[in-house]
């Protein structure tokens, strides 16, 4: 069997799990916040390189990003991914989900003979859960999303598991086909320090695509190529009460009890 | 693209920096002044009323959509029984379709499933369009994208709504891109913008720190999911509808997906959109003896215990337990929020909650800007107290 040619979309997010406002002006504060490779995202280059140890496969791992995000990239070949492309370009910045999938799209079609792609299901900045379907339409090919099991792949086809909400579906999608994986379906490797050396090199073997390289023009992509657009932003008006109660733990939970108790959210105990 | 701000325009109302989504835009004076970390994003040039903010953006011209009417609501079914989200959805609709005078249709899809379209008329749908056929007896993408793209280009209707289920998750961005539409995710709201008679869509944004309206000016249908708890169904009075029948069809060998099995896991169910109060923890909790803690304090309170992605992550509660854009979306009488940062995706799950308290450390926390009553203190001491108060019935009345 000839090795597979797998394709792994991934995002570079900002790990915003601990965020902080600024009690005065009530922004959000930016130092400090690092960027890491999107959390379901690392579960599709596990579960992309799970199949190159099982079957043979070149890896392929695509992001789209500002220059930065080569590190992403690079982290998904010390996981085990075997060539890099990172589609950046000035032209891309203010993409919705359409516009983003058109790109990344047409990359995955410039990547010869592609059997599968992998995607997580969502990134933790959007939460859209868009961009793996919204691909899967532009290359033609089946999907399955909320992938929490690669069962085995029989000839041209591909026996997955799909997380449901009470359970779960078994699926056989003839190749090529596209996958997006959730966070049970492996546990992640740490990428390896000698990969990780290599990916760094000037050897190495991360391209960097902009929109002509895709044959794009401008207003194709970006901003300009995107169907959603955001007309307004505003912080969550707080319409409540927004009251700090003061005092040592038995004061507060005493003053709070006797609030809710005012407002009848207390059972009867008696 | 690159944004811009033409200085002499600048009447310093400080609208765009208000706006910008990554603080990128300080006042310089009394003039706007755009930083480096810019990303172009065009959030400013759309809330700058003196148009003083340029871009080398072509000017796009919107098409002529005014064949494009009606609001639909996709119904979804899994073996025969219609979602709740679905019904919810419709009674959302139903308030859209009459700011804008049209009316509000169903998309019905399955195998003997004609039986539901009854139900679909008593909450709001004027006509439940409606496909039977042995190849949408159960969900699978391509042929449900088929059958509905069919139905859009046929009837052409200005906005269709889904619920963002996992299936509907799945289908609404395939359909999407189908259709050739832009499509919002997970949204909060759903308003008409009563001058461009368009559907204004809420949901959180840039990397969960503002909520963003989103228009989508340039396809029809104007295409948004909305998750199950966010919307409120209700039966309008006496309401009548006819269903309108099409023929489908579509062979395996173009389907390409076989389902070879469905399990459904007996799993003890958790409807935390249905409890009076929950108790909620996040990472402060600190571990899983914290989520006993809660447990504690949520059974004498009569709730149910739930957490942020954080805490399903680490493995403290199981994953049907979770709230936020993620996880469920709750409107309890009663939300206590336990060592919880409040990014906006958890608070996007609970804001609708009637009365929230919130207990954290750190009194900087975002949590404490959407909470009736706030403690700043540790909660593993902050909540035994709590508790044994409430057991010992000194409610300090």
């Amino acid at each position: 069997m000839k090795p597979l040619q797998i394709v792994v979309l991934v995002k570079q997010v900002p790990d915003t799990t601990e965020v902080k406002l600024d009690p005065k002006t009530g922004n959000l504060i930016r130092e400090g916040i690092k960027s890491i490779v999107n959390p379901d995202d690392r579960n599709a280059i596990e579960a992309a390189v799970t199949l190159k140890e099982r079957y043979g496969a070149k890896i392929t791992v695509i992001s789209m990003g500002p220059p930065q995000a080569i590190d992403a990239i690079s982290e998904a070949m010390g996981m085990g991914a075997d060539r890099g492309i990172l589609l950046s370009d000035r032209a891309f910045a203010g993409a919705d989900t359409w516009a983003t999938s058109s790109a990344l799209g047409r990359a995955v079609q410039k990547v010869e003979g592609f059997d599968l792609v992998f995607a997580g299901r969502q990134a933790i900045d959007g939460d859209t859960a868009q961009i793996g379907p919204q691909v899967a339409e532009f290359l033609g090919v089946p999907q399955a999303t909320y992938v929490c099991a690669v069962e085995e792949i029989k000839g041209d086809a591909i026996v997955v598991k799909r997380r449901l909400e009470d359970g779960f579906e078994k699926l056989e999608l003839r190749l090529p086909a596209l996958l997006t994986v959730v966070g049970e379906i492996n546990d992640p490797r740490y990428p390896s320090v000698g990969r990780l050396i290599d990916a760094c090199r000037e050897k190495a073997p991360i391209e960097i695509w902009n929109s002509a390289d895709l044959g794009f023009k401008a207003s194709e992509v970006g901003l300009e190529g995107s169907l959603t657009h955001v007309v307004n932003t505003f912080s969550p008006k707080a319409k409540r009460q927004g009251e700090i109660i003061p005092g040592g733990a038995k004061e507060v939970a005493q003053a709070l009890l006797s609030r809710l108790s005012d407002k009848k959210l207390l059972r009867d105990t008696l | 693209m690159t944004v811009w701000i033409e200085t002499e325009l600048c009447n310093g109302c400080k609208r765009c920096s208000k706006a910008c989504p990554y603080d990128a835009i300080e006042m310089r004076g009394e003039k706007a002044f755009i930083l480096e970390r810019c990303t172009a994003c065009g959030t400013c040039v759309s809330v700058c009323k003196q148009g003083a903010i340029k871009s080398d953006a072509a000017p796009r011209e919107i098409p002529d959509f005014s064949g494009w009417k009606g609001v639909w609501v996709f119904a979804e079914q899994r073996e025969g029984t219609l979602m709740k989200v679905s019904l919810e959805l419709l009674g959302k609709a139903r308030q859209l379709a009459s700011s804008l005078g049209e009316e509000v249709s169903a998309v019905l899809l399955g195998s003997g499933v004609e039986g539901l379209a009854d139900t679909l008329v008593r909450f709001g749908a004027d006509k439940v369009y409606l496909m039977e056929d042995e190849s949408l007896r159960q969900y699978r993408t391509v042929p449900y994208t088929r059958a509905i793209s069919y139905l859009i280009e046929k009837y052409r209707p200005g906005i269709l709504l889904m619920g963002a289920t996992h299936l509907g998750r799945d289908l609404a961005p395939r359909l999407s891109r189908r259709a050739g539409v832009g499509l919002t995710a997970d949204c909060t709201d759903l308003t008409i913008d009563p001058a461009e008679k368009i559907l204004l869509q809420t949901r959180p944004a840039f990397g969960g720190n503002v909520m963003a309206t989103i228009a989508n000016r340039y396809s029809r249908p104007q295409m948004a999911t909305v998750r199950p708890g966010v919307m409120e169904a209700f039966e309008p009075a006496d309401h009548t509808g006819k269903v309108i029948r099409h023929d489908f069809s579509m062979s395996e060998d173009e389907i390409g997906v076989k389902v070879l099995e469905v399990v459904r896991e007996k799993k003890k169910a958790v409807e935390l959109s249905e409890s009076r109060i929950i108790v909620a923890g996040g990472r402060g909790v600190g571990d899983r003896d914290g989520f006993t803690l809660l447990e504690e304090l949520a059974g004498l309170l009569g709730g149910e215990v739930a957490g942020t992605r954080v805490a399903v992550e680490e493995g403290w509660i199981p994953p049907e337990r979770q709230v936020g854009q993620t996880g469920s979306s709750v409107r309890p009488e009663l939300y206590i929020a336990c060592g919880i940062s409040g990014a906006i995706q958890h608070r996007a799950g609970m804001m609708n909650s009637r009365f929230i308290v919130a207990i954290n450390r750190d009194a900087r926390a975002p949590i404490f800007q959407v909470a009736d009553w706030g403690i700043v203190g540790d909660l593993h001491e902050v909540i035994p107290e709590i508790v044994r108060q409430l057991k010992t019935g000194q409610k300090g009345l």
